[in-house]
């Protein structure tokens, strides 16, 4: 009945290049994302450190930057990268393509994902986009200033248009295409995967809420990555075919008259890229949203609250998702009544979310907690997510993001709901499984002080950054020397400063707790947690085709925790129903 | 499959139980229906960017006579249609498992494939010559020339690699390596590119036919 191609896929490649290098095991590329993840997020937090330290201490001389003070330009690059690094290599890709890859198949009881050798192809993709993004900073001129949105006409005008604008830019438009592709094949590959093979008796209301989170992430990945492809094909011609899509008539820049270019509009470019980024937003919070779920009913030793609604909620936030790309753009000077519908619609998405909030404390209520650091991980997921969550329903008026737009207060915001919150769900999946993974536990201890500096940190760096924006700090200043308004909040600046530092020092402890634990850990069991989805019924780590050639058959539902009449608190999926109540 | 009736409530008979593909195609098609739908939105991402630069471009030239331009782009639409029936009959064919027959019209839907990219392109070079180019036109309207060749040249694209694509499994089917469900799947990529045309010609090209004379 499994129609897929698994010829030659029961026997494991041998060779070292073929078994960790150009792998087609889901496993292996799951952990070649994360790993590839897990280099681009220090990458990135080193450069948000340089912009911090420029930040408080304008004359600091910096290693990297030639002529030791740091330029406006400078920093902006910086910015360009840590956004475009943090957003595509490590929110885009952690969560799903890497431990999608890694659990997805075993969880729904599956061999590999349906097309493995397209799998590899979508890694390879990836990792190649990075080389170009990054490459970004070596070529004449530096990386693009334009930031992760790419706004033209800046991003569209070549060198022109200020260091970084020719060369760096055109690699980070051809970067960013590289990557839609990659995501586009991931997606096609994780849509048929969870269709077409789940185990018997794996039907969609049996799905652990991960399988349901990445599913739905897929295919806002595969409507929305398409749309940023066409964008960015617009966007290279307009750079170097000399069209004009994105550029309006009448530019003048620098004193010198863009008369190659006319009729194009900027405008198209924040639709387009919008339609895309908006739902890119959820490409980053879902899966986070379904390892919190499914984390915190495994840590509660409960049932999740409102199964249904939950599958209901995720489907909903990601169709929503896709209506409201407009309220990025009020200010842009579109039509009172279009940020009307915009603004309500954006609202509208606070319901699903609110849904999910109470389910996942309906989970919690009456449980019989552990507070593993996964499960600290997924409380403090929750917390960020109401946090980031409830300041978006400010920037969703129209009145009060005129004057919000482009301050501190919207770096605050998404950067607690899209990045931090996505941050912790990223590590819930990592502290819950790495058993699995490496087949050895991490350090709890370690863990729980890794939680407590990186949880309090986040809220040091973030939450001051809502009074800077409120007190009108435009984002994206280099250095606020000299202007008057801001002098009184530098302390304020000082401050996020130092907590970042703190935090930003303290992710050398997880660093330390994974690769030692990786090589001297306490050697995990096959169900360390007393876990029920289908991954916790093989052994740790896994053998090279998951279940070793003995596919499952599952009788009940993801999450029965606690069944009354039952001598365990917990029964595995794969239980047969004679087999209940009996030792196991 | 036959184990139980039902196992705690789900009826086993269900598409969705599990243990096989609910919609009972093989994966590579449900994937490449996915591709598909993906490949739509690229493509209406730039036939909305056309409509968008038309309408805020009062002077949006209508350069086409329908000599040669529309008699041209018709009879490469006819082209592809009949590349279309083609490769229907060719899949026909390998369903039937005839694989020498099989072949031939795969093969012919690719010649198809050819001529449609040659009249394209010397469609391109004529254009050329009476001053379009993807940064200008004689009218001074820059985006006519950016949408035109941005859209036919992706399109364009899309035709030359379904041409690579119709001869590798043609290849692969005549020696057996490939079977009929995946000349189906190539069909479904070929009838995708021939509709995304059925978009683009009128369009394009009817919608730009010159008034004036």
């Amino acid at each position: 009945m499994v129609t897929h191609d698994s010829g030659g896929h029961h026997h494991p490649p041998t060779s070292f290049i073929r078994k960790y290098i150009f792998s087609t095991d889901h496993k292996v590329i799951g952990l070649q994302y994360y790993f590839l993840a897990l280099f681009s997020v220090f990458l990135g937090m080193a450069l948000s450190m340089l912009m911090r330290i420029h930040l408080v201490w304008p004359s600091a001389k910096m290693p990297f930057t030639p002529g030791g003070q740091m330029t406006p330009e400078q920093y902006l690059a910086l910015m360009t990268m840590h956004g475009s690094i943090m957003v595509f290599m490590v929110l885009t890709t952690a969560p799903q393509s890497g431990f999608g890859n890694y659990a997805l198949p075993i969880q729904i009881g599956a061999e590999d994902m349906a097309f493995p050798v397209l799998n590899m192809l979508s890694f390879w993709t990836t990792l190649l986009s990075l080389i170009v993004l990054v490459s970004a900073f070596f070529v004449n001129g530096g990386a693009p200033i334009s930031g992760w949105t790419a706004y033209p006409p800046l991003s569209a005008l070549g060198q022109i248009a200020g260091p970084g604008q020719g060369a760096g830019q055109t690699l980070w438009v051809v970067g960013v295409a590289i990557f839609c592709i990659g995501s586009l094949l991931g997606a096609l590959n994780f849509i048929t995967t969870t269709v077409d093979l789940r185990a018997k008796g794996m039907t969609l209301g049996r799905m652990p809420l991960t399988v349901w989170a990445w599913l739905v992430t897929a295919i806002l990945g595969l409507l929305a990555f398409g749309v940023l492809l066409a964008a960015c094909l617009l966007l290279l011609l307009d750079r170097i075919a000399g069209t004009s899509f994105f550029i309006p008539g009448g530019l003048v820049v620098t004193d010198t008259p863009i008369v190659s270019h006319t009729g194009g509009s900027p405008l198209l470019w924040q639709h387009l890229f919008w339609f895309f980024g908006h739902p890119e937003v959820y490409i980053a919070i879902l899966p986070g949203m379904g390892v919190a779920s499914h984390v915190l009913s495994t840590f509660s030793r409960k049932p999740v609250f409102g199964y249904k609604a939950m599958v209901g909620a995720l489907g909903a936030i990601g169709f929503l998702g896709f209506c409201v790309w407009g309220h990025h753009m009020f200010i842009s000077g579109m039509s009172p009544y279009s940020a009307f519908a915009f603004s309500l619609l954006t609202m509208t998405i606070g319901v699903p979310s609110a849904i999910k909030t109470f389910n996942w404390l309906g989970t919690l209520w009456g449980g019989r907690i552990q507070f593993t650091t996964a499960m600290m991980f997924g409380l403090g997921f929750v917390s960020l997510f109401v946090t980031g969550g409830l300041s978006g329903l400010f920037l969703a008026q129209p009145s009060i993001d005129l004057y919000l737009h482009d301050t501190y207060f919207v770096v605050a915001h998404f950067h607690l709901i899209m990045g931090v919150a996505a941050i912790f769900g990223i590590f819930a999946a990592t502290y819950f499984w790495f058993p699995k993974m490496f087949g050895r536990m991490l350090n709890e201890t370690i863990g729980k002080v890794h939680f407590w500096f990186t949880f309090v940190g986040v809220y040091s760096i973030f939450m001051p950054m809502h009074f800077l924006g409120l007190a009108g700090h435009p984002r994206r200043y280099a250095d606020t020397t000299g202007v008057n308004f801001l002098g009184p909040l530098h302390s304020v600046h000082y401050f996020i400063t130092l907590a970042a530092m703190i935090t930003i020092s303290a992710q050398l402890i997880f660093l330390f707790n994974f690769f030692y634990s990786m090589k001297a850990g306490q050697k995990a069991s096959e169900n360390p947690w007393n876990a029920t989805t289908l991954e916790w019924s093989i052994p740790s780590p896994p053998p090279f085709d998951n279940f070793a050639g003995r596919i499952p058959v599952v009788y009940r539902g993801p999450y029965e925790f606690s069944v009354p009449g039952a001598t365990d608190d917990y029964i595995p999926q794969h239980l047969t129903p004679e087999r209940v109540g009996k030792a196991h | 499959m036959a184990e139980t009736k039902t196992v705690v409530g789900v009826p086993v008979s269900s598409a969705w139980y599990g243990g096989g593909s609910p919609f009972a195609i093989n994966s590579k098609k449900f994937g490449m229906w996915l591709f598909i739908v993906s490949d739509t939105l690229t493509f209406s991402v730039l036939l909305l960017a056309y409509s968008y630069s038309r309408l805020a471009n009062p002077n949006w030239p209508r350069p086409f006579e329908i000599y040669p331009a529309i008699a041209k782009s018709t009879s490469m639409t006819l082209i592809l249609l009949a590349s279309s029936l083609t490769m229907v009959l060719g899949v026909a064919a390998a369903h039937r498992n005839d694989r020498a027959k099989a072949v031939r019209w795969l093969l012919l839907t690719a010649l198809g494939g050819v001529a449609f990219t040659v009249l394209h392109l010397t469609e391109w070079f004529n254009l050329f010559r009476e001053g379009y180019t993807p940064w200008s036109t004689p009218q001074g309207v820059p985006l006519f020339g950016a949408t035109f060749f941005g859209i036919t040249g992706l399109h364009m694209t899309h035709v030359s690699i379904g041409v690579i694509y119709l001869v590798i499994v043609s290849i692969g089917y005549g020696r057996g390596k490939f079977t009929s469900d995946d000349v189906e799947v190539s069909g479904l990529y070929w009838h995708f590119v021939d509709l995304v045309w059925m978009f683009v010609f009128p369009m394009i090209y009817l919608m730009s036919v010159s008034l004036a004379g």
